[in-house]
């Protein structure tokens, strides 16, 4: 029921962000095609206004853009002339879609043994190099690593392609430069969770049921404190699919990332204003399924 | 000390911290360097300005770090050390900015919707959480591009190319500035509103203090540790923003440099034949430096203030 509740509150949110970005991208002075050679004459100025309706009035502009929605119809891109909105999205989204599940499975599959090694042999050697490994990759952005990683792994040793978009090989650098910060943070996360976690009675009293250490850790500790990292999976999800815009960008991956940017560097409005549409959706709808994920892990949670 | 305020607590807990200080050190010297090294190359006479400005376009191409270019030099043949220095005056003044935008608009905003409430403060947080639910980073894309096409006009009217440049320079500002206060307001909300229905500020109230005085004296004293941790945690996600933006091309424009744009210019200059490591390697090493010890030192006051972490 609350979640239904929710689903429905994202509707109006929905509506005042995309007439938030249209108003912005609209009202601020500027024509889309300002940058390129000025029409003969201004009847074929007036043509182009008139077949992209940039001569109605602003309120009737936005409606026609909502109705369009509707029918999942962004609009034609004012770049790329023969294509809509739509036709790109469809392209580049199962692209950046795959980019940002498997980095995500990456950070989890790195961070969460990372974080539960630090946090069970704290103190000794391994929490230290744990440790401050995690750290480092919380402070090495994408931006950083990824160069990095293609003049060590492309360049020098020749091992992996460092660019394109056409064989699993091509994911491994784009994952790894993406992926590695934010298994640093997960592992800081997790680690910090145990550490408090095993600190309640209940644990205490798991020990002195006579079970074995690796039980306590597994079976009781790790459920609890694997919950800061649950609920930092909204956010994170939300820096993946940023962060991809550099490693799209500097990979030259075919992805969404590297349509934003370029609508937003050529002010290609109605491509720029459907892509962060696009990407608030997703947000949010991700964050309802954190929130789903929570309450089925802690039974303890209710949303009222 | 027989009774040491808060604020002393913290401070004695902070220098305990050898990290922390360190990272305090670190930052502290890097300040010292970006200001005195414009001195520098002002003072230390024709031949070594010659080999060291920033801007100096020489046939030194791709030299690699040696005697006099420290960290080599870029494919303009200009030193690479002194567009680093040169590029942190923007790093770290965006952090900056960020601090100061999330210190004044974001206190003040958090402040006045927690203590006066009801409905002003549901309108004040209504707008503070669609911002929020905005991934962040393509509000500031979305902000930029559509001021980019105001500057277009600007530009029209009075055509200054210099002035273009200051004028983009600002909107990154803005542009920053405009999703840096958020965390504050709501977290500054928070405390308010807790620290609101206390015994000590009902008291105050009862004695006939107005509004004002107990935001001044009893409110704002009492958020001071919570504020000065999220500043110090603002600061690296700033820096971070502004150099994925240079890096992007949205940002700081050529000539000026960022560090995130010099990272993008060594990125370009990647090719299977000769590796360039020291346009990547000395920039980056600084960004990543610097984000190690401010976040060293955000961490550790967080500690020193005894603050929990609220989500």
């Amino acid at each position: 029921m609350y979640f239904l509740r929710r689903l429905l509150a994202l509707v109006p949110l929905l509506l005042v962000i995309s007439f938030l970005a249209f108003a912005l991208v609209r009202l601020t002075p500027g024509s889309p095609f300002d940058r390129e050679r000025k029409p003969e004459s201004p009847e074929i100025e007036r043509a182009i206004q008139a077949k992209y309706h940039l001569d109605e009035p602003f309120l009737k502009q936005y409606l026609r853009y909502l109705s369009g929605l509707l029918h999942g119809d962004f609009g034609p891109s004012l770049k790329y002339r023969n294509h809509t909105v739509a036709d790109i999205i469809k392209q580049a989204l199962p692209v950046s879609l795959m980019l940002g599940v498997v980095a995500f499975g990456f950070a989890m599959g790195v961070g969460l043994p990372l974080g539960f090694i630090t946090a069970a042999r704290r103190g000794g050697w391994p929490d230290y190099a744990g440790s401050f490994f995690a750290i480092l990759m919380v402070c090495v952005p994408a931006l950083v690593m990824a160069p990095v990683l293609i003049m060590v792994f492309g360049i020098k040793w020749r091992l992996l392609p460092v660019a394109l978009w056409l064989s699993p090989w091509h994911l491994v650098l784009p994952v790894a430069a993406l992926g590695l910060s934010f298994a640093g943070r997960i592992a800081r996360l997790l680690r910090e969770g145990m550490l408090n976690t095993m600190k309640s009675e209940y644990i205490t009293t798991a020990r002195a049921k006579g079970l074995s250490e690796n039980a306590v850790l597994f079976k009781h500790a790790f459920r609890l404190a694997v919950l800061p990292v649950v609920s930092y999976a909204g956010p994170l999800l939300a820096d993946l699919l940023t962060g991809a815009f550099v490693i799209e960008a500097i990979f030259q991956i075919p992805g969404l990332g590297t349509h934003f940017v370029n609508s937003s560097l050529n002010s290609d409005y109605t491509m720029t204003v459907g892509l962060a549409l696009l990407y608030a959706a997703l947000l949010v709808g991700m964050n309802l399924l954190v929130d789903v994920a929570y309450t089925w892990l802690d039974p303890r949670v209710k949303y009222e | 000390m027989a009774n040491p305020t808060p604020s002393q607590r913290a401070w004695q807990r902070f220098r305990q911290n050898r990290p922390a200080v360190m990272s305090a050190w670190f930052l502290g010297l890097l300040v010292v360097g970006v200001l005195v090294w414009p001195l520098c190359l002002k003072l230390g006479g024709e031949p070594f300005a010659r080999a060291h400005r920033p801007d100096q376009i020489t046939d030194h191409q791709f030299w690699p770090p040696n005697a006099i270019n420290w960290c080599g030099t870029d494919v303009h043949g200009r030193d690479e050390f002194s567009r680093i220095l040169y590029g942190a005056q923007i790093s770290l003044l965006v952090g900056a900015v960020g601090a100061g935008v999330s210190l004044v608009i974001g206190v003040l905003w958090g402040a006045v919707a927690g203590y006066v409430g009801g409905r002003l403060d549901s309108a004040m947080m209504r707008l503070v959480d669609i911002l929020y639910s905005l991934p962040s980073i393509i509000f500031v894309i979305v902000l930029i591009t559509s001021l980019e096409g105001l500057l277009k006009n600007w530009l029209a009217a009075m055509g200054s190319p210099a002035l273009a440049n200051s004028a983009r320079l600002i909107f990154l500002f803005v542009g920053l500035g405009a999703v840096s206060w958020l965390t504050m307001a709501r977290i500054v909300r928070g405390q308010v509103l807790s620290l609101r229905s206390r015994p000590f500020v009902e008291a105050s109230r009862g004695l006939g203090a107005g509004p004002l005085w107990i935001l001044r004296r009893h409110i704002l004293p009492n958020v001071l540790g919570v504020v000065i941790v999220y500043l110090a945690l603002t600061v690296p996600a700033i820096i971070l923003y502004e150099s994925f933006l240079s890096y992007l091309g949205l940002g700081i424009q050529p000539p000026m440099a960022s560090w995130g744009s010099l990272i993008a210019e060594g990125a370009e200059h990647i090719n299977p034949l000769r590796i360039y490591w020291w346009l990547i390697v000395f920039p980056g090493g600084l960004l990543v430096t610097t984000l190690l010890a401010l976040n060293f030192l955000g961490d550790s006051l967080r500690d020193a203030w005894d603050v929990r972490s609220g989500n």
